[in-house]
């Protein structure tokens, strides 16, 4: 059964089992997302497509929450704005990201997300921390100073590929993704070397070996498709 | 009780530095020292760095000539791969880096010595700068501002931006060549070219009045080092003259300027040659870096030579006293007439201003040349590999001289260690011994003027020294020189905002 709602005071009717977030894109309302991928499932990480509920005085994650009849949607206001350069601020406060020689300079989706909202600067205190970069597998490298945990490795790889070399380790700051046991990814021994993971990757995380900076923009078409695909019955 | 003068910062150059002057009881100049006063710490960061970002990280060292530590980087990372680079590619990497050289000379010639040259080295401070030459002689001006643009124009060109392009890329370029842009450079070219020859026939002219600055201005013997073609003669030979050190190959007689690869020459300072023929990825069995408590900058020196004694010069002036022709017609005309000047090899300083717009003038012929060879055009421009050395040295000729990029990388491509020789490093020794010996002739201890403060400064200008990517304020002289009593108490004192 159909539902009707509004988001920023438009009428919008969604589907039952619809996310606020495909809601609003079918109405063509776009709301910034970054650890979503058409194709993979929602885990509502980096919480940037927050939105206001009417009733409600907690803000909602697009990406998880569920149509419900009646709702009262804003997907742009000032506080959202507020709250979302925020979220971008710390990111870059977290990790050590340096844009200009970055593989992924010019193609990367937290760049242009902070630029899309304004950040001119960080005003939190970077953590500048020691971050490894992880280049024994032979076809790519990981570089933790440029991961925001944003999980999209970790589900291409269980999802998708079905291999699950990815997996998250530690907590808070000090979490990192993993291949296999925390062993060296050119050591693991699940690891297809399909390169889904290296595609998904909205930063410079994770980039092909030998990328010079700004070489590295990623190709992500296929996934989506992929995903049809597979589900059809053979 | 000895006294001490201090310059900081020193204006008109490309970072930060002070000068300090040393008095005897007497009040003459016992010793002056250079000294470079900030750390950037580039060798030590870029550690664990995958390889391939070395060439756009260490250009982040400049912001006036990225594109020379880009094309010394990019060669240091072809030597990891241990590939041949695709002809086409290194014909484009020259270009971009003689459209560099272009474009810094004209910086340090027009914008920061010009005032001193016009103005005169007693000229009222206020003036002495690139405004006061816009508002007294502003076709200079326009000519300093036309071909520093010529030089940038054909940087963004190629690399996409004037600044910190990331085109250059171990292998080759990561963009060919289009016959759109070869075109628009071309046609770029004749008007350069009126520019240079308009300003060397002005310089030429003006050249009589700085006879005193001639000769002390970092006036005294040394070697001279840089790239020359490899074109050889004699192949195999080594100068076999006596003393003379043995290189690996050698040259002939008929070696050309060379900013972008060829063999290091050394010669001393009666023009005989040293060292030839040697490739510079050899470099450590002949310099050794020194390191002195006054300045964060290390002093190389020639090692069969020793410490201080291997003192040599690198950049423009040691360019054109090593070579024995240019290699484009109009630039080997200039450089007859230059080398005119002296028997033997250009031994002041104060000529490398003069030596600044000879080597712009053969880096508009030499583009004009190399755009005008077949196969510039070709779509072949990379060449792919994975790292096959663990140890790899990319040298090349920046503005101010030769600068060397050696890294070292682990089993993964991961930088392990890097050692970096700029070219302002080299000449640290020269300027040293180029600031005391200005500082003798003019500076008398009891009492301090702006005119002879300046030539301290000004000599310190000649070398065009990038202690890093900042230029200062344009219209902006800050400069504070204090002369200290025995007690440390101020005798003079002056300030400049």
């Amino acid at each position: 059964m159909a539902k009707t709602l509004t988001i920023n005071g438009q009428h919008v009717s969604a589907e039952d089992d619809q996310t606020l977030l495909e809601a609003a894109l079918d109405a063509g309302i776009k709301i910034p997302t970054l650890c979503r991928l058409e194709g993979l499932s929602e885990v509502g990480a980096c919480r940037l497509c927050l939105v206001e509920i009417a009733g409600s005085a907690k803000l909602q994650p697009a990406c998880v929450t569920k149509v419900v009849e009646g709702m009262e949607v804003q997907t742009d206001t000032e506080r959202l704005r507020k709250y979302r350069l925020m979220i971008l601020e710390l990111l870059f406060a977290e990790r050590n990201h340096i844009c200009a020689v970055c593989v992924a300079n010019g193609h990367c989706e937290l760049q242009t997300l902070a630029q899309q909202h304004g950040m001119s600067h960080v005003r939190f205190s970077y953590l500048y921390p020691q971050a490894d970069v992880d280049a024994s597998h032979d076809r790519f490298v990981i570089d933790h100073n440029r991961c925001i945990l944003c999980t999209r490795c970790v589900r291409v790889c269980d999802e998708i590929e079905g291999a699950h070399t990815w997996d998250v380790m530690g907590r808070g700051t000090n979490s990192r993704v993993i291949t296999d046991l925390n062993e060296p990814w050119g050591d693991s021994q699940t690891c297809t070397s399909c390169g889904k993971c290296v595609q998904v990757c909205p930063t410079g995380a994770l980039f092909e070996k030998g990328k010079s900076v700004a070489e590295m923009a990623k190709r992500r078409e296929f996934l989506p498709y992929l995903t049809l695909m597979r589900q059809q019955p053979r | 009780m000895p006294k001490q003068i201090v310059i900081d910062p020193v204006t008109r150059i490309e970072g930060h530095s002070k000068i300090t002057i040393h008095l005897d009881d007497t009040g003459e100049v016992q010793d002056a020292h250079f000294h470079v006063t900030q750390f950037r710490g580039f060798e030590k960061f870029c550690e664990g760095r995958p390889f391939a970002e070395m060439p756009s990280i260490t250009a982040r060292i400049c912001g006036i000539c990225p594109v020379s530590h880009l094309m010394a980087s990019a060669k240091a990372c072809d030597a990891l791969l241990a590939v041949q680079i695709p002809p086409t590619a290194a014909k484009l990497r020259r270009i971009m880096n003689l459209a560099q050289l272009i474009q810094s000379h004209a910086l340090s010639f027009f914008h920061l010595s010009s005032p001193d040259l016009l103005f005169g080295m007693d000229g009222d401070p206020a003036k002495r700068n690139i405004l006061g030459i816009i508002e007294s002689h502003p076709q200079l001006a326009k000519d300093g501002i036309a071909l520093r643009k010529f030089g940038q124009e054909i940087i963004a060109m190629l690399g996409g931006k004037r600044i910190h392009p990331a085109w250059a890329v171990p292998g080759g370029v990561s963009e060919p060549l289009s016959e759109e842009k070869r075109e628009r450079i071309l046609t770029m070219l004749p008007e350069s070219v009126t520019l240079i020859e308009r300003t060397l026939s002005w310089y030429k002219g003006i050249l009589e009045t700085f006879r005193e600055e001639i000769r002390v201005f970092g006036n005294f013997p040394s070697m001279f080092m840089g790239l020359v073609t490899p074109e050889s003669e004699t192949p195999g030979a080594t100068s076999g003259k006596p003393g003379g050190y043995v290189g690996q190959g050698g040259n002939g007689r008929a070696a050309a300027l060379e900013h972008y690869d060829g063999v290091l020459r050394l010669v001393d300072a009666s023009g005989q040659i040293v060292l030839d023929g040697v490739d510079p990825a050899t470099y450590q069995q002949y310099l050794a870096e020194a390191v002195e408590p006054f300045s964060y900058l290390k002093s190389p020196y020639f090692k069969p030579a020793g410490y201080p004694e291997g003192i040599y010069r690198v950049g423009p002036l040691a360019r054109l006293n090593i070579i024995d022709r240019c290699g484009t017609p109009k630039a080997d005309a200039e450089w007859t007439e230059f080398r005119a000047l002296r028997r033997g090899v250009i031994l002041s300083s104060f000529h490398q201003h003069y030596a600044r717009l000879v080597e712009i003038l053969y880096g508009i012929e030499r583009i004009e040349q190399i755009l005008s060879e077949p196969g510039i055009r070709d779509k072949h421009v990379r060449a792919f590999a994975e790292p096959n050395r663990s140890e790899g040295i990319g040298v090349a000729e920046a503005p101010r001289g030769t600068l060397i990029h050696h890294y070292t990388i682990d089993e993964n491509g991961l930088i392990r260690s890097v050692n970096l020789i700029i070219a302002t490093g080299h000449n640290n020794l020269a300027m040293n011994r180029s600031v005391k010996q200005v500082a003798q002739h003019y500076v008398k201890g009891s009492h301090l003027q702006e005119g002879m403060l300046n030539r301290v400064e000004a000599v310190i200008r000649c070398f065009d020294p990038c202690l890093s990517c900042s230029t200062h304020a344009i219209g902006r002289m800050p400069l504070h020189i204090q002369l200290l009593g025995p007690e440390s108490e101020v005798l003079d004192e002056i300030k400049r905002n």
